[in-house]
C-alpha cells in the first residue's frame, strides 16, 4: 500500500472513532432519558415532581380490567410492582389484559390519571387457529 | 492486489457497461418477486391472531426497513473507498444512492406511522427506534443537500463521503434501540441468532417481498447512477462514444 494511501485509511478510522466517540457520550449522558416510558418499579422509585407528566409503561395485569360508563381502571404491572391507572376514552384496539400498554398522565395519590393509552405489541406473529388457548380465552 | 482488482472494476466505464448486460434481469425479477410477495402476503397468508389484518403492512415496512439502513450502510463502504482509495465511482454511487434511500426511508416512516395507528393508538412517538429512524431520513437528505451545494464537484465528493461515515455511527444504534432502551416498537421478530418469531406461513412472503424489494431497489440505484455518471463524465470520450 501506498503511504499516502495508508494515511488516507487512518484518516478514514479517525474520523469513524471521533464520531463514534461523540454520538456515545451524547448517548451515555441521556442514557435513561431515551427511554420512552417508565417501568412501574422505575416510577416509584425516582423522585417525580408532583403532577409532572410521565409515560409509564408495563403489561396490563390480568384480570384488573374494570369499566364503568366511559372511565376505565386497570393496573399496570412489571411484575415486580403495580400502579393502577385510571383513564377516561377510547382505548386502542390493542388495549387487552395480559399485553402490553404506554400510558401517558401524572401521577397522583398512589394511583396514575392517564390522559392517553398507547397499546404495546410483542414480535410474534402467528395465525388465530395457532394461538395458545390460554391466551385466546383473554381476548 | 486489492487496488489493482479496484482499479480494473471502478471505472465509470466499465459499471455502465457491465450493469447494463443484468439491469433488465434484475428489475424484472426483482418486480415480480415484489408481486409475488405482496399477492401472497396481502390476499393468502392468514391473519395475526392479536392484530388482524392490519398487521399485513408488514410486508412493506419490513422491507422498507431494512433497506433504508442497508442503504446507507453500502454508501459508507463507498465512502471508504472514496476516501482512501479515490475511487470516482464510489463518490458516484453515494451521490446516486442518497436518493433512493432517502424515498425508502420514508416509505418505511409512513408505512410504519399507518401501521401505528391501529395498533398503538398514535402516528407518532418520540421514542429511540422511530427517532433514530427519522434521523437518519434527515441525514439522507443532509447529504444530497450537502453535495449540491457546492460548485466544485471533487471537493463535493470528498465532504460528502465524510458525512457519510459519521453518519453510519447512527445505523448500529437504530438496530440495536429496540434492545437498548425501553420502545414502544417491538423488538425484530427476524433475527440472525434465533428462530423467527413470525409464523411460518406469515415469514415465506415477507422474505420474497424482502428480496423483491432488494432487487427491485438496485435497479432503480443502477438506473440513477447511470444517468448521474453520464451526466458527471459528460465531456469524457467514452461518454460521447456512448451516447
Amino acid at each position: 500500500m501506498l503511504k499516502s494511501r495508508q494515511k488516507r485509511l487512518q484518516k478514514f478510522f479517525i474520523i469513524l472513532l471521533l464520531s463514534v466517540a461523540g454520538i456515545s457520550l451524547v448517548l451515555f449522558s441521556l442514557n435513561s432519558k431515551l427511554d420512552l416510558f417508565y417501568s412501574p418499579t422505575e416510577m416509584l422509585a425516582s423522585e417525580l415532581k408532583l403532577g409532572s407528566r410521565i409515560k409509564l409503561g408495563g403489561m396490563v395485569k390480568i384480570g384488573s380490567i374494570r369499566r364503568v360508563d366511559t372511565d376505565i381502571f386497570f393496573i399496570v404491572t412489571d411484575f415486580e410492582s403495580e400502579v393502577p391507572v385510571t383513564f377516561r376514552g377510547i382505548t386502542p384496539d390493542l388495549f387487552k389484559e395480559d399485553s402490553g400498554v404506554v400510558a401517558l398522565g401524572y401521577y397522583q395519590n398512589g394511583s396514575f390519571i392517564a390522559e392517553q393509552i398507547f397499546a404495546k405489541h410483542d414480535e410474534n406473529y402467528m395465525p388465530p387457529e395457532l394461538m395458545p388457548v390460554s391466551k385466546k380465552n383473554d381476548s | 492486489m486489492i487496488t489493482s482488482f479496484i482499479h480494473r472494476f471502478s471505472s465509470p466505464k466499465s459499471f455502465v457497461e457491465v450493469t447494463a448486460r443484468f439491469f433488465s434481469y434484475v428489475m424484472y425479477l426483482g418486480l415480480f418477486l415484489l408481486a409475488t410477495g405482496w399477492i401472497w402476503g396481502l390476499a393468502f397468508a392468514p391473519e395475526d391472531a392479536i392484530q388482524g389484518n392490519s398487521y399485513r403492512i408488514i410486508f412493506l415496512h419490513v422491507p422498507a426497513s431494512i433497506f433504508a439502513q442497508l442503504i446507507y450502510f453500502f454508501m459508507a463502504v463507498c465512502a471508504l473507498m472514496h476516501l482512501v482509495w479515490r475511487v470516482k465511482l464510489a463518490a458516484y454511487l453515494i451521490k446516486s444512492s442518497a436518493p433512493v434511500g432517502a424515498l425508502i426511508t420514508f416509505i418505511a416512516l409512513f408505512s410504519g406511522s399507518i401501521w401505528g395507528i391501529p395498533t398503538w393508538g398514535t402516528w407518532w412517538q418520540w421514542d429511540a427506534r422511530i427517532t433514530s429512524t427519522l434521523i437518519l431520513f434527515i441525514m439522507y437528505l443532509g447529504i444530497i443537500t450537502l453535495h449540491s451545494s457546492f460548485s466544485n464537484a471533487e471537493k463535493a465528493d470528498r465532504l460528502m463521503s465524510i458525512l457519510v461515515v459519521v453518519g453510519v455511527v447512527n445505523i448500529p444504534i437504530i438496530k440495536k434501540s429496540v434492545d437498548w432502551w425501553s420502545t414502544l416498537h417491538q423488538p425484530a421478530s427476524i433475527t440472525i441468532s434465533e428462530a423467527p418469531s413470525i409464523d411460518l406461513s406469515m415469514l415465506y412472503p415477507l422474505l420474497i417481498s424482502i428480496s423483491g424489494m432488494g432487487l427491485t431497489l438496485i435497479a432503480l440505484g443502477i438506473l440513477i447512477s447511470k444517468l448521474y455518471i453520464i451526466t458527471r463524465e459528460k465531456t469524457k470520450k467514452w461518454v460521447q462514444n456512448y451516447v
